[in-house]
């Protein structure tokens, strides 16, 4: 089939964002509809995805370097949906700073078909050459705010950026010298036969790939660009940076570990180094979480803590069949229960902070008297953040704690309770403040919510409690795109 | 079906009043009521159509999550063990609504929240899914957290974070346990996991008991994990009192029997002394402490500690006595400590102040609700003929062949108890009638008398007829004892 079918979900949305420079170039002063061709290309890709998936279109081309599966069809759509969410969220914020409307979302749909291909890329060229795609928009985007601090922002996060890329692309370099080839699976083969010889220098690649992907990961110890990036970035990018661009990463890392770098001599090593991670990220994030006071800070913390949980999937892989895929399968569905639990909850602050013109957490108090359902909204993201059912991330950390007991790593799996224990602690306080009853009103003017801002959140928050009380078809989704890392 | 009605009415409830427009706010107790009472007439009905007999009924099984190492359920289903509870959560839902007719903040809010912690109940006494189980035992912090922070008294935010920490360390322990248990059986079915023979598990299983203890232990509350309860109570809503101290507290002691001492009962019978230490110390810590307090609901909410230490004692025993006393105690006091909370709200409806030294003399001003204050003060001080009597009896029967030292500490506990109810009642119901108190009404609502009437006349009935209950127990418990003899 013709390879550029495979990659037509990506190319719909690189079309897109060209013919939204061009509109602008044409009729610069008619920007409207702007917002409405990015989602239209979105829905085109989405719908390009799926049709590759109900044919059951499952190739790779470009000699191998790309390859549409069950696991990048599920990625593309999650990205593509993230995409949407951030458009969404970001159009008021657009037009109030009012200029450059057409690149601020040519650059958000180019981050978002870059993501999309790290997600089917199996070859070590093209995901590098993927991740600057989706890296660069991304950069230039945390420093679009008008401020200074947006700026600083945009700066660190390219700084630090580049020095990850450099780290990944000292791993790869030693890869490939080992094994002579940059395509995953031919690497898988050559660590099949020949792991125990090169055992150290395979380590040290490895170590030198998870450092530069945990910048994207926002692990510890590689999240210093975190708080700072969020705070300063404009919310609506903070928020694609803190979905989309993470849960890429762990895409890529299932695809390069699980697929590449498997052979059981090598895995038990690189899980341990994920395990520890994890156990750090958790607690380091958590802790500072803690003594934070402004919302978006706060959120990079929570973030930081949450690539924690991520990571426990990684390292709960055990060389074994199923039990290989429930551990993968455990990461999908993290990112799909995070997704919509970290968008719903970037966007009610999005839209909370619009109207206090504050992002200090005490100027939530008695939020909920003035903006009911805004209260509710955040709620319930922050009660799925914590792991409170009835909600997607109750299942989501249930799952992914259980596929850490089946690898038998139960000191990471108390570390891991102990910490959402910690966590509660920081989003319920939020919670307790917003439902405080206050004697004196303090925002009299009446919250008003954009359309696109109400419409989006109320799509996550409805999809955080319709999985949180029936996950299995997403469960099931996930298994299958996992199932592609199976052996035997 | 039965019980999957049973269970999910309150939250169907909830859901409705929270779609009802501003302007019906006032009918959202109306629906509760409904809920609550059609809750409890299925209950009863499910009561009396249960064969007697060991296993489960009414039992309904759909696979929910099929997937290999994460191969959940949704199953219920009750036994003579669970089915004794579930009545007694659905009768303290009715009264709970029906002490909270008062609300007038945020009606419908309260209302859900209230059917939504029943449904959270109601789901950990039939859960026969150990996910599922935890999946309720979890569902019940939200509801309770916004419970006491909106309509709580006080230092309330403090005391609803300092509530839900304490249930989530318990329960992340708990997690641990049974994801443990779950890898080693391959299943989260309770009833399968009840007849399984561990393999070698990731961690020993006596830790494994001990987490699953410990999480189950905070909600009992065992001394030294009780702080939360005192402070819960006392800045809590009575409504909220009444649930948390009729049936929230019953989750861990349900726990204790179903889980632990079930599934693993070798190590059960290593940590039998572990029960009987910290039962009997929590009897007279909590008892010694009750005699300090000034507020009368953190008077009640330590007693609670003390009443339950010797749910734990009873436990110790590891024999059918013992365990059908804790589980006759589970259920006296829920219903002793029900009233204890609904008569003291009442009277602080009036009155506005829970301080002992303020009160007085109410016997004058309100005989109906000083009586309802002394039949219930007795009845948890253990009088013959009133329900708490035959419960600690039982217990102290259960255990004195294991732990004689243990029992006899707890029967001078039992003494103490005799003393800070006596105590508290003399200062409060008794003595000179204060002036300010002279204008008040005494319980003059309908609201008021069904709920006080129908909690007196149920521990007069467990007292003078426990066989309504212990009939249904036994097979139960004798089946559990049975594993323990292995």
């Amino acid at each position: 089939m013709n390879p550029f079918e495979l990659i037509s979900p990506q190319l719909a949305i690189l079309i897109g964002a060209g013919l939204i420079l061009v509109y602008d170039a044409i009729f610069p002063k008619d920007n409207r509809y702007l917002p409405w061709m990015a989602l239209a290309a979105i829905a085109v890709s989405v719908s390009f995805a799926i049709s590759l998936a109900v044919r059951g279109e499952y190739h790779v081309g470009f000699e191998g370097t790309y390859s549409v599966d069950k696991f990048s069809v599920f990625f593309s759509v999650v990205f593509a949906g993230i995409g949407a969410a951030v458009v969404f969220a970001s159009m008021n914020w657009v037009d109030r700073v009012g200029r450059r409307k057409s690149e601020y979302y040519a650059l958000l749909l180019t981050a978002t078909a870059g993501l999309m291909f790290l997600a089917g890329a199996r070859d070590l060229i093209t995901i590098f050459i993927a991740l600057e795609l989706s890296s660069i928009p991304q950069y230039i985007l945390a420093g679009w705010g008008k401020d200074e601090r947006s700026g600083e922002s945009g700066l660190k996060y390219l700084l630090l950026g580049s020095i990850a890329s450099a780290l990944l692309l000292f791993g790869m370099a030693l890869l490939y010298g080992l094994s002579g080839s940059t395509f995953v699976p031919e690497i898988a083969t050559f660590i099949g036969e020949n792991a125990s010889d090169n055992r150290s220098l395979l380590i040290l690649a490895s170590t030198l790939i998870i450092a530069g992907f945990g910048f994207k990961m926002a692990l510890v110890p590689f999240q210093m660009w975190v708080p700072d990036v969020y705070e300063g970035a404009p919310t609506p990018v903070a928020a694609f940076l803190s979905v989309g661009s993470k849960a890429a990463a762990f895409a890529v890392v299932l695809r390069i570990f699980f697929e590449g770098l498997n052979a059981e001599i090598l895995s038990n090593d690189w899980a341990m180094i994920f395990a520890v991670l994890a156990a750090i990220s958790m607690t380091v994030g958590n802790i500072f979480a803690l003594v934070q006071s402004n919302i978006k800070r706060m959120l990079g913390y929570s973030s930081v803590a949450q690539a924690g949980n991520f990571a426990i999937g990684l390292a709960a892989i055990a060389v074994v069949g199923q039990e290989f895929t429930l551990a993968a399968s455990a990461v999908l569905f993290f990112v799909v229960a995070y997704a919509f639990t970290n968008l719903a909850v970037f966007i009610a602050v999005i839209a909370i902070s619009r109207h206090l013109e504050s992002d200090d957490i005490n100027a939530y108090e008695g939020l909920a008297k003035s903006a009911p359902l805004l209260a509710l909204a955040l709620g319930i993201g922050l009660i799925s953040l914590t792991g409170i059912p009835p909600s997607a991330g109750f299942w989501a950390k249930l799952y992914i704690f259980n596929a850490a007991a089946q690898a038998d790593l139960a000191w990471l799996v108390i570390v891991a309770v102990l910490n959402s224990v910690l966590a509660a602690f920081y989003y319920l306080r939020i919670v307790r403040l917003m439902f405080r009853n206050v004697e004196d009103q303090i925002g009299s003017a009446p919250f008003a919510i954009p359309k696109s801002i109400g419409f989006v959140l109320g799509i996550t928050v409805l999809g955080v409690l319709v999985f949180g009380f029936f996950p299995t078809p997403i469960i099931s989704v996930a298994r299958e795109a996992a199932a592609i890392f199976s052996i035997g | 079906m039965e019980l999957t009605a049973l269970v999910f009415l309150p939250a169907a409830a909830a859901v409705l009043i929270l779609l009802l427009p501003q302007r019906y706010a006032k009918i959202s107790k109306w629906i509760a009521l409904a809920a609550a009472i059609a809750a409890l007439v299925l209950s009863v009905v499910l009561f009396f159509s249960f064969e007697h007999g060991a296993g489960y009924q009414f039992v309904e099984r759909y696979s929910w999550i099929q997937i290999a190492g994460f191969d959940i359920q949704y199953a219920l289903g009750v036994d003579g063990l669970s089915l004794p509870l579930v009545v007694l959560t659905t009768f303290l839902t009715v009264a709970a609504v029906l002490v909270s007719f008062r609300i007038n903040l945020r009606e419908r809010a309260y209302f859900a929240s209230l059917l939504v912690l029943a449904t959270s109940v109601l789901g950990v006494f039939t859960a026969l899914d150990f996910l599922m189980f935890f999946l309720f035992w979890e569902l019940e912090l939200f509801p309770m957290f916004l419970l006491i922070t909106i309509w709580g008294s006080g230092r309330r935010d403090y005391s609803a974070t300092k509530f839900v920490l304490y249930t989530l360390a318990g329960s992340a322990f708990m997690l641990v346990g049974i994801l443990t248990l779950a890898s080693s059986a391959g299943t989260f079915d309770l009833e399968i996991l009840a007849s399984s023979v561990f393999g070698s598990t990731m961690i020993p299983l006596s830790v494994v008991f001990a987490f699953l203890f410990v999480g189950f232990a905070v909600k009992l509350p065992i001394v030294p994990l009780h702080t939360w309860l005192p402070d819960a109570h006392s800045d809590a809503p009575t409504a909220v009192s009444v649930m948390l101290a009729g049936v929230l507290l019953k989750m861990g002691g349900y726990g204790i029997i179903r889980t632990c001492i079930t599934i693993l009962p070798d190590q059960a019978k290593d940590f039998d002394i572990v029960f009987a230490t910290i039962g009997a110390l929590s009897v007279l810590y909590g008892a010694f402490v009750t005699f300090r307090q000034t507020d009368v609901k953190r008077l009640i909410a330590y007693s609670s500690v003390s009443h339950m230490g010797l749910v734990l004692l009873g436990l110790s025993g590891l024999g059918v006595t013992g365990l059908a006393g804790a589980t006759y105690q589970m259920l006296a006091h829920g219903l002793i400590t029900g009233m204890l909370f609904v008569v003291i709200g009442l009277m602080y409806d009036r009155t506005h102040t829970r301080e002992i030294s303020q009160l007085g003399g109410l016997a004058r001003q309100m005989p109906l609700l000083a009586t309802g204050l002394v039949f219930a003060g007795f009845a948890s001080v253990g009088l013959p003929s009133l329900a708490g009597f035959i419960a600690e009896i039982t217990i102290f029967l259960g255990a004195f062949q294991a732990f004689e030292w243990a029992v006899i500490l707890a029967i001078f506990g039992a003494v103490l108890s005799a003393g800070y109810i006596l105590w508290t009642l003399q200062r409060v119901v008794f003595g000179p009638p204060k002036s300010e108190w002279d204008s008040l009404t005494d319980q003059n609502q309908w609201w008021e008398h069904v709920p006080v009437l129908g909690l007196a006349a149920l521990i007069v009935l467990l007292g003078v007829y426990p066989a309504i209950i212990t009939d249904m127990l036994n097979p139960t418990l004798e089946f559990v004892v049975a594993r323990l003899s292995i």
